[in-house]
């Protein structure tokens, strides 16, 4: 079991003849993701490595192949189109890779995608593996290993960082979740806490947050009344000095430094397990597992 | 990206809001003879990125040319949070019978922007906001439909009883959004909004911040970023596309990604020491942009280590290999370079650089260890 993606994931890949996109999808076919279809706009008709057909629109990808999955690899300014029409052609579930879309933008995409029933992962993030299975993204394959622990983060290489240690000593993982760390995601801590939960294959899970922002905190109060799974918890960033803040309206808006002192405490608020650099979930998650 | 008080007033303005007029001087004399245009009472302001400015002194009353050409003279040698300050905003005073506070801001927790106003503005609004909630109004607004004017309205009479005062707050707040979103701003604020003895709204200050992911769709914002009010070693940081923050210790640090760049400070906190910097190279792989970060660590005579910790996934670990021979090569190193590289074609990369000298590891721990046990004993190069 996993959560997200499994072995029967059909994905579309949005800007798959770009340079990012066509790599990742070359990346991703070998790992045994089913790639069925791609998209870019004016080049419909070719085939992707003599094999994907590519279409000029998402809604022409989804009529031929009804895909259940997106993954976008176009340029920031064109992006949150890219997710809108995902959404509307109907794609369930929609992994947003690019990084440095506007954040206005996001304010419009978030509603729509919600409306439209879909889920977005993303943007600016690294994407999801269920190891074994199939990966959506750009996670690293082979630093990963099927297993009990699930894994999610804010971060890109600090994921890999934890899963490369968790895998060298041999503790596998039901899925990794990059959320990103963009001020609007798609994808917050808690809707992978709660699915790691539900999912029976996973046994503990491991959460790398970073300063800033309160996601942490809402995440920690998640796990302490919602989850009977453990949970072990990172805060990168304890050394990192206060930024040159402008303005009020950022400290009255979320009412919090989003220290990493707060996060720690909201994580021994909530009984986790608290990890005070990567190389701590080994033992953390191993003492769990017991 | 940050902008000035009076580049924000001017996008204020061209968006209709009241605002009294003001220019800006450099120097003392140019206060002096920008008051006296003015006449009577001019509040002279330091234009600095940082918060804090009235408290940290670089906002001063002046009643005559001569106390504005000494009040900016003092302001100009300011630094404020280590910034200097090198440019006052001189504009008449205004009288004031009570000051509001208008802000928008992106919260990530409500996903819009949200605007935020309080009929208690001024310098204390962090702590109204802590103490007494119930004197701000929260208003979510969505993206799709933009601030209606009811909306607007039902926030104007949240600050003002008198019907004028509160429609004249009401078409502000419009003003203020569409600015803002023209702007592709990340948060704008009016602190204070006052009213004056005759009744008149008036903006006295202005703040915006750019969502820096917008400059490449609005170039006239663009240009407003003024280099000089910023560290300099972060703007040479920003034009090799690298994202750097000095710090005060001795061992340089290079990473790719945010989260990880982070963690790696963190740990060399963790085993004793002390990291010099946040410097993170970002996903893409380019060998420039290696020689440009150890140009820029170099420079920091306080740098008594390096480390790299580089993992690949994006970035290709050999081209931050041939990155550090070039920049070596070009500039030898006077201080010992740790390396711990792994992930996308690592096994070139360890060949790269054995065959220039260089060793390197594939464990964290290992090499942040080394690093700072090396700053520490001011050890020599490997």
């Amino acid at each position: 079991m996993s959560i997200f993606i499994d072995n029967s994931t059909t994905v579309i890949v949005q800007g798959i003849t770009g340079r990012d996109g066509s790599f990742h999808a070359k990346q991703m076919m070998e790992y045994g993701t089913k790639i069925v279809a791609g998209v870019t706009p004016g080049k419909g008709g070719q085939k992707f490595e003599d094999k994907v057909p590519v279409f000029n629109t998402v809604a022409e990808a989804m009529k031929a192949t009804n895909a259940n999955t997106s993954v976008i690899y176009v340029p920031p300014m064109y992006a949150a189109d890219a997710i809108l029409e995902a959404a509307d052609a109907g794609v369930k579930f929609i992994v947003a890779i690019t990084e440095g879309v506007p954040v206005l933008d996001m304010t419009r995409v978030y509603p729509f995608v919600k409306e439209k029933g879909a889920r977005l992962l993303g943007p600016n993030c690294p994407g999801l593996i269920t190891p074994g299975q199939s990966k959506v993204g750009i996670i690293p394959g082979r630093i990963c290993t099927p297993g009990p622990v699930g894994v999610v983060s804010r971060s890109g290489t600090l994921t890999y960082e934890v899963v490369y240690q968790l895998t060298r000593a041999g503790l596998g993982q039901t899925t990794c979740v990059g959320i990103g760390g963009d001020p609007i995601n798609g994808t917050n801590f808690i809707d992978c806490l709660a699915a790691f939960e539900k999912d029976p294959a996973t046994k503990v899970v491991c959460m790398m947050g970073e300063i800033g922002g309160t996601d942490e905190q809402e995440a920690a109060e998640f796990v302490k009344k919602n989850m009977t799974k453990p949970v072990v918890g990172f805060i990168a960033g304890q050394t990192a000095p206060p930024g040159r803040r402008m303005g009020h309206a950022g400290a009255i808006i979320s009412g919090s430094a989003g220290t990493a002192a707060e996060k720690i405490q909201a994580f021994k608020d909530a009984a986790m397990g608290v990890a005070q650099r990567p190389l701590d979930f080994v033992e953390l998650v191993r003492a769990r597992l017991k | 990206m940050n902008i000035h008080e009076y580049q924000a007033k001017e996008i204020f303005r061209a968006a209709g809001i009241p605002i009294p007029p003001g220019e800006v001087a450099t120097t003392p004399a140019e206060a002096e003879a920008i008051a006296k245009k003015f006449g009577g009472t001019v509040v002279v302001k330091a234009q600095v990125h940082a918060g804090g400015r009235g408290k940290a002194g670089g906002v001063k009353l002046a009643k005559t040319p001569e106390e504005a050409r000494s009040v900016a003279d003092k302001i100009l040698k300011l630094h404020i949070k280590d910034l200097p300050v090198q440019k006052v905003l001189v504009t008449p005073a205004a009288d004031i019978a009570s000051e509001a506070y208008v802000g928008i801001i992106v919260d990530r927790a409500r996903k819009k922007a949200v605007f935020m106003v309080s009929p208690a503005g001024g310098i204390d609004i962090e702590e109204v906001a802590a103490k007494t909630p119930e004197k701000i109004m929260y208003h979510p607004v969505d993206a799709r439909y933009g601030l209606m004017d009811f909306e607007a309205q039902q926030m104007g009479f949240f600050l003002y009883k008198d019907a004028k005062q509160a429609r004249a707050a009401a078409s502000i707040m419009k003003q203020l959004y569409q600015a803002f979103v023209k702007s592709g701003a990340s948060l704008a604020e009016i602190n204070p909004l006052v009213v004056t003895p005759k009744g008149e709204v008036l903006a006295l200050d202005a703040k915006m911040v750019v969502d820096d992911n917008e400059l490449d769709r609005h170039p006239e914002i663009a240009k407003l970023r003024d280099e000089s009010a910023e560290a300099p070693s972060e703007v040479q940081a920003r034009n090799a596309n690298l994202t750097f923050i000095k710090l005060d210790g001795n061992v340089g640090c290079v990473v790719n990604g945010a989260g990880l760049a982070m963690a790696t400070m963190d740990l060399v906190k963790y085993y004793g020491g002390e990291p010099a910097n946040f410097l993170d190279i970002g996903g893409s792989s380019n060998p420039e942009k290696v020689v440009n970060a150890l140009k820029i660590i170099t420079a920091d005579p306080n740098v008594k280590a390096i480390l790299f910790n580089i993992f690949g996934g994006i970035t290709r670990t050999d081209d931050v290999a041939n990155g550090i021979v070039t920049a070596t090569k070009q500039n030898p190193l006077k201080v010992p370079i740790v390396i711990r590289l792994t992930g996308t074609n690592e096994e070139i990369a360890m060949k790269i650089l054995q065959d220039n000298g260089f060793s390197a590891s594939s464990d964290m721990d290992e090499a942040v260890k080394k690093a700072v046990e090396l700053a520490t004993k001011g050890g020599k190069a490997a």
